[in-house]
């Protein structure tokens, strides 16, 4: 079997002494974790890693005895190395040396009790000890499901290097001790920048605190104003459900309260959550507040206002071009005169109606606009929120024009396939869901058939209208898809996961890589060991944050299929709530 | 301790296969696939080009041209970084797994590293490509629950798709391996 020696890069120039470290027996490698320099009692070490193991519960021992020999006096030594090795049993007891000048190192190891196999190699390891402690392991998510479904086995199939990482980054302990402390025994390893170098990281985290519980207090303000019973009563509680800017601020809302739980995050990744929603928030609000300094210079907003009410005419003035167009005979199409003219009727009074209430709105447009712009200061997502409402709410005649349409193109697709059913003497069963054949009285037929005639000519002309109205209605959800988009963009995108992919890759591992360093006959083989960090599309997988709005759940063909058959279709957001 | 020998690639491109052994249990195969031929590179670039000069007599619209250029750098961009490989590597440790490197023509490498817990077997497996069948060398991965079952094959030497003897010399030297680490 071969033996793996994973040791730190950091301590290849360390002075000789003691290596200490892991032993890992199911996969008979050592991790070394720190070299103990040679002026030291060995009660000292002892109790100094009875300690190190009782604070960490990584079971820390001396592995054997490091040489970085500078003269010629290996005579004395080697014998000095084999009484240590009687004072620190270990088995096996590795001596690895070095020789000044040479690149290669020699690696000898003594077993108590030799076994069988006593031609073993050696392989030699470099880790990164400061990467290997900061990074984050991401093993593939099919086999961490796998691994989770079978609890028992999981011990034994989980990652060999998992073991090695949870090693190193298990003993932070030993690697945070200052450089100028003089302890009993002195180490080479990894050196932490100390406490001093973060002040600044030390007094935000004691203003953390406070600053938390502060903004918890608020909230549970805020929350027991939304949920008192004078804002939930039927129909105010019916238009929140509607209003996609109510939506996006309970979801801030939700993302403020995780932020400003003074509890501490379980694990790694509900840290990253944190993190994630904090910097979101923090950019979103950034954004938004950039928009409102854009808008509020140079009276942007009285520019917006004058140019709404023009623009609202010219779509109403269109839009009774449009109609007059069908009531004639649109693209050569000769359409029933009577039925075309009272539809066209009824929708020119319609715009009528909307052309009045734009015009009864118009005084207090730019007031309106003036204090709903204010709202930007919570964020780019509730300003793009407010915009799609409001455009849901300047485009409510097309709105009503598309239902209208539908419904009665809805109601004659009905009758003609019931009709149709009778005309081939054939019923609907309900009760069994099935299609029954039946015997119809010859004045059910007479009339059956008059209504089906009747329903057909006059198919063409409400399919036109319904036809126009649609793509019309078509046209503003894929505006309103848009901007849900960008909403659920920076609702979701796990902005501080990606920087630190960009800064920091080695922090998001999703393995590790191995380079072949120079060999020699005779020698160990020498590997070092390099994170590989996880592509951008695993950390969107893995720190994806979750947001209330659904993504159009009936595909392309159901879409079309509810086009024709003449069903009302939603912007996206809503059409999740329906179904559920 | 290398050694490289030329080989003909499914296409019929010729490709080398370079050998390393590191030690006993540590061994290396490099295969480098065909550089990117001057040739095919002018044949496509004044070939864009071309049909962008037709829609500028044809439109007189310069934004065309220079819209013409754009695609093709980019185009050589993106190909360069993320399609073109250059040479794919295997390199395969005892007791510790197996590494698959392919190096991009821009030099970006992507790095896989399958430990050796998971690794049931090298096979050389056949495919169906295009109109014929090829050979390929693929790992079997172990399923964590069923250490019987397969869970996953990962083919190697995906983009310069080495010939059946090159894959048999491969094939060889990793069995070996495979069979010491089996051993012990």
């Amino acid at each position: 079997m071969v033996l793996k020696v994973f040791f730190p890069a950091c301590c290849s120039l360390a002075e000789s002494g003691l290596l200490v470290g892991r032993w890992i027996p199911e996969q008979n490698s050592a991790v070394i974790l720190a070299v103990v320099h040679f002026p030291f009692v060995p009660g000292q070490v002892k109790q100094y890693l009875a300690e190190v193991h009782h604070v960490t519960q990584v079971e820390v021992s001396v592995l054997g005895s490091w040489t970085n020999s500078k003269q010629a006096k290996e005579e004395n030594l080697g014998r000095f190395l084999e009484d240590l090795s009687t004072i620190f049993s270990h088995d096996p007891w590795i001596q690895l040396s070095r020789k000044q000048g040479s690149k290669f190192w020699s690696c000898s190891t003594i077993w108590k009790h030799p076994s069988g196999d006593e031609g073993d190699e050696t392989t030699l390891v470099y880790y990164d000890q400061r990467k290997v402690m900061l990074s984050q392991l991401h093993p593939p998510l099919d086999s961490e499901v796998a691994a989770a479904s079978s609890l028992d086995r999981k011990v034994e199939n989980a990652s060999r290097l998992m073991a090695m990482f949870n090693t190193v980054s298990q003993s932070k302990v030993l690697f945070m001790k200052d450089r100028y402390d003089e302890g009993p025994i002195k180490l080479t390893h990894w050196q932490s920048e100390g406490v001093e170098a973060s002040i600044i990281v030390e007094l935000m985290k004691q203003a953390s605190v406070p600053a938390c519980l502060l903004v918890t207090f608020l909230l549970s303000l805020v929350s027991r104003v939304c949920q008192s019973r004078a804002l939930t009563f039927w129909p105010l509680s019916f238009i929140w459900s509607k209003l996609s800017t109510c939506q996006q601020l309970r979801h801030r809302l939700q993302h403020l309260q995780v932020i400003s739980s003074p509890k501490k995050a379980p694990d790694q990744s509900q840290l990253m959550r944190k993190a994630n929603i904090f910097v979101s928030i923090l950019l979103d609000v950034t954004l938004g507040i950039l928009l409102m300094s854009w808008l509020y210079r140079k009276n942007r907003i009285g520019h917006l206002a004058n140019a709404l009410i023009p623009m609202a005419d010219h779509v109403a003035q269109q839009l009774q071009d449009l109609l007059q167009w069908l009531m004639g005979v649109p693209a050569g199409l000769k359409m029933n005169r009577a039925l075309d003219q009272v539809l066209g009727r009824f929708f020119l009074y319609h715009i009528h109606l909307w052309i009045s209430y734009i015009h009864l709105m118009s005084p207090f447009i730019e007031m309106i606009l003036w204090y709903v712009g204010l709202s930007a200061c919570l964020g780019l997502t509730v300003a793009l929120s407010i915009l799609s409402d409001i455009i849901a709410l300047l485009t409510f005649h097309i709105y009503c024009f598309y239902v209208y349409g539908a419904r009665l193109y809805c109601l004659k697709i009905y009758g003609l396939s019931s009709l149709w059913r009778l005309f081939r003497g054939k019923k609907w069963n309900v009760l069994r869901q099935r299609v029954d054949s039946c015997s119809y009285d010859l004045d059910q037929l007479f009339i059956g058939t008059l209504l089906f005639t009747i329903l057909l000519f006059l198919l063409p002309t409400t399919a036109l209208y319904y036809l126009v109205f649609t793509l019309l209605r078509l046209l503003v959800v894929l505006v309103q898809g848009v901007i849900h988009l960008l909403v659920d963009l920076i609702n979701s995108l796990p902005f501080y996961s990606v920087l630190l992919r960009l800064c920091r890759s080695y922090r998001l591992a999703s393995g590790v890589k191995f380079r072949v360093l120079e060999q020699e006959a005779g020698k160990p083989l020498r590997l070092l060991m390099q994170i590989n960090p996880l592509s951008y599309g695993g950390v969107m997988q893995a720190y994806r944050l979750p947001t209330y709005s659904c993504y159009p759940k009936d595909s392309w063909g159901s879409l079309c299929k509810k086009l024709f058959v003449g069903e009302l279709i939603y912007p996206w957001k809503h059409k999740g709530e329906k179904q559920d | 301790m290398a050694d490289e020998e030329g080989y003909l690639a499914v296409s019929g491109e010729r490709i080398t296969l370079q050998r390393r052994h590191h030690s006993a249990s540590c061994r290396e195969f490099l295969v480098r696939c065909p550089r990117l031929q001057l040739r095919s590179l002018s044949a496509v670039t004044c070939s864009v080009w071309l049909v962008a000069y037709g829609l500028f007599v044809l439109c007189q619209n310069s934004v065309v041209l220079s819209a013409a250029i754009f695609v093709t750098l980019i185009g050589l961009l993106v190909y360069l970084h993320f399609v073109k490989i250059d040479q794919e590597s295997l390199l395969i440790v005892g007791s510790l797994g197996i590494q698959m490197t392919s190096s991009y023509a821009s030099g970006k490498e992507s790095t896989t590293f399958i430990e050796m817990n998971k690794v049931k077997d090298v096979v050389i497996n056949e495919a169906i490509y295009m109109q014929k069948v090829i050979y390929y060398l693929c790992i079997l991965l172990q399923d964590p629950v069923e250490p019987h079952v397969v869970s996953e094959v990962v083919p190697l030497f995906q983009s310069s798709k080495p010939r059946l003897d090159c894959l048999v010399e491969v094939y060889k030297s990793c069995q070996e391996i495979l069979e010491q680490n089996k051993k012990s």
